[in-house]
């Protein structure tokens, strides 16, 4: 570029690179420095990363300390708020874009309101499920009142990624179909839903990570922070991941700070993998669909 | 869109994914009402004088004080650090993610720096605990061990990614035909960002900088690990402090029975806290929608 003026000294094109340069370095600087975090984390979780952590209870003594009701109770936890929130946020999605008619009043109130709920610290959530599903519908400080409460939490992320991804689907293929008779509902069913499923599923991926790591609302709907067993119902009392790691992190006990660190890896780990499941998953979704004309 | 001869189970259908969609308006008003109700139980024992007026913010002591400004100032505090490492490094990346990178280079950073977005906060309270604040202790004196400095600078971190995402959006969406202008008359591409480009993207950014606002005054793991517990109206960012968020999570942790006035002090924290952050994101989607208008 620095051809196109001639008139520019040598100065004035210092200054440019300096300032691209800046530019590039505000990328870099703060992924290096997670880079150098979780590298330090991992270093330090590494000594205490063994079996007996990953299939032991929580303990007084950072030594003996496991993260198995966490593990388990993560993964339940998850499961159970998948299963609550995406049918309900891919037909809430479905409603706005397929049925809704963009101008009706209604559908208009509802997305507003989708928008304005993404943006609700998600601490809120937790005294909303504390007072709605813990104390009013007495389902208790259980697994079944922290995976709703999820649920609620991650519903604007699924409806808001579905509906990009019902968006990519060409009308033409819509009044394709209409033209051949189908009701609205086999359109979506047989003609939308198949088209939009990888987009969907990258949602459902996003939606699902961000409810693993989630931590406040946990504390909030009073999530154990020091169990002996594995949660064995939708009715027990529970704990998760990052429920253990925010206890081991409080912990004036260096000791703990290792165990912390370890548990961090185990979290960071799992998340990847599921990430990592999720973008191959989604490619064999989209080689596939466009194998088919 | 019913057809006269519309199926009864079309119908039925369209009324179960409407109902889907209402859920998310049942949400709101459910948030809604377990704010207010709970919060106008603890306004018929506290009035709102002693919430608004006072200094200091004891409810669990025996001298029991209401004011909500210590925690309101902790959550200020750390907020504004956030911002002022989220603010230059979000918008230097955008500006490099919109202006100078070749689509193969942004292909590949844009979402590596969503991966910064990605990583649970409670593990950004460790790193903030464990790792910064030991560092920052050898440049820093007088740090304590629980800081609004290290939260800050973490949360501002993770906020990093919305900030640069929001401004890039912005400034993508200034018309082309600008630059072109500003290059024609001899302008170097840098200065066509600095003096064009950003100018008109203003709306855009300053919407980014409300809804970071807003991310980082609810923000919560972090500082409930971080930033200490210690209610008290500072602008040191060295010493311990409590932010709202952190002072639910502190109350949540202990067993405070429902139906006390301590209980209730959640709520009425929760009730500030919400208005604070519904208050910034309504005026950062209005800024965005005007700088969506602009582009236009």
């Amino acid at each position: 570029m620095s051809a196109l003026h001639p008139r520019h000294n040598r100065a004035a094109r210092r200054w440019e690179a300096l300032f691209r340069g800046v530019c590039l370095g505000a990328v870099a600087l703060p992924l290096i420095v997670l880079l150098g975090l979780v590298g330090d984390t991992v270093l330090r979780g590494l000594p205490k990363l063994d079996l007996d952590f990953l299939t032991g209870f929580p303990s007084r003594k950072w030594e003996r300390a496991g993260l198995l009701p966490g593990l388990v109770g993560s993964v339940q936890l998850i499961v159970l708020t998948a299963a609550l929130a995406l049918p309900v946020g891919v037909g809430a999605a479905v409603y706005l874009e397929e049925y809704g008619s963009r101008t009706s009043r209604i559908a208009r109130v509802i997305e507003v309101n989708i928008a304005n709920l993404a943006g609700v610290p998600s601490i809120l959530y937790g005294l909303l499920g504390l007072e709605l599903f813990v104390r009013a519908l007495g389902l208790g400080r259980s697994l079944l009142a922290g995976a709703a409460t999820l649920a609620l939490l991650v519903l604007p992320v699924v409806i808001l990624t579905t509906r990009e991804a019902l968006r990519t689907v060409p009308d033409s293929l819509r009044e394709a179909a209409a033209a051949l008779g189908a009701t609205r509902w086999q359109i979506t069913r047989q003609v939308v839903l198949p088209m939009a499923l990888p987009g969907i599923l990258t949602g459902a991926i996003l939606a699902v990570s961000r409810a693993m790591g989630e931590t406040a609302p946990l504390v909030v709907i009073g999530a154990l922070t020091f169990m002996t067993y594995v949660p064995d119902g939708v009715d027990s009392y529970f704990t998760a991941l990052p429920i253990l790691i925010f206890n081991w992190t409080s912990r004036p006990d260096p000791g703990f700070a290792t165990t912390a660190a370890a548990g961090i890896t185990v979290l960071l780990v799992t998340l990847l993998a599921l990430n990592l499941g999720a973008i191959v998953l989604r490619g064999r979704l989209m080689a596939r669909r466009q194998g088919s004309p | 869109m019913s057809q006269p001869h519309t199926p009864i189970i079309e119908r039925v259908i369209e009324a179960g994914l409407f109902a889907c969609g209402a859920l998310s308006v049942l949400t709101t008003a459910g948030i809604l009402t377990v704010l207010a109700t709970e919060t106008a139980a603890f306004f018929a024992e506290v009035s709102l004088g002693a919430f608004l007026l006072d200094t200091q913010w004891t409810p669990l002591f025996a001298e029991k004080h209401f004011g909500i400004w210590p925690l309101v100032g902790g959550t200020a505090l750390t907020s504004a650090i956030a911002i002022a490492v989220a603010l230059p490094f979000g918008l230097l990346s955008a500006i490099y993610l919109a202006e100078f990178a070749r689509p193969g280079a942004r292909q590949a950073l844009k979402p590596l720096l969503e991966l910064l977005a990605g990583v649970p906060t409670v593990v950004y309270g460790y790193f903030a605990l464990v790792v910064l604040t030991p560092l920052l202790q050898r440049a820093v004196p007088g740090l304590a061990g629980f800081n609004a400095l290290s939260a800050g600078v973490v949360m501002g971190m993770m906020i990093t990614p919305m900030v640069s995402s929001l401004s890039e959006d912005a400034l993508s969406a200034v018309p082309r035909g600008l630059r072109e202008a500003s290059l024609a008359l001899g302008a170097s591409p840098v200065r066509t960002v600095l003096s064009v480009v950003l100018p008109a993207a203003r709306s855009g950014i300053l919407a980014a900088l409300t809804l970071a606002i807003s991310r980082a005054v609810g923000e919560t793991m972090i500082v409930a690990i971080a930033a200490g517990q210690q209610p008290r109206l500072t602008a040191d960012p060295r010493v311990p402090i409590e932010t709202m968020t952190a002072y639910i999570v502190k109350v949540s942790m202990g067993d405070i029975p429902a139906g006390t006035l301590e209980f209730r002090t959640l709520f009425a924290v929760a009730t500030a806290l919400f208005l604070l952050t519904f208050a910034m994101n309504a005026l950062g989607q209005r800024l965005a929608a005007r700088a969506r208008r602009v582009g236009q």
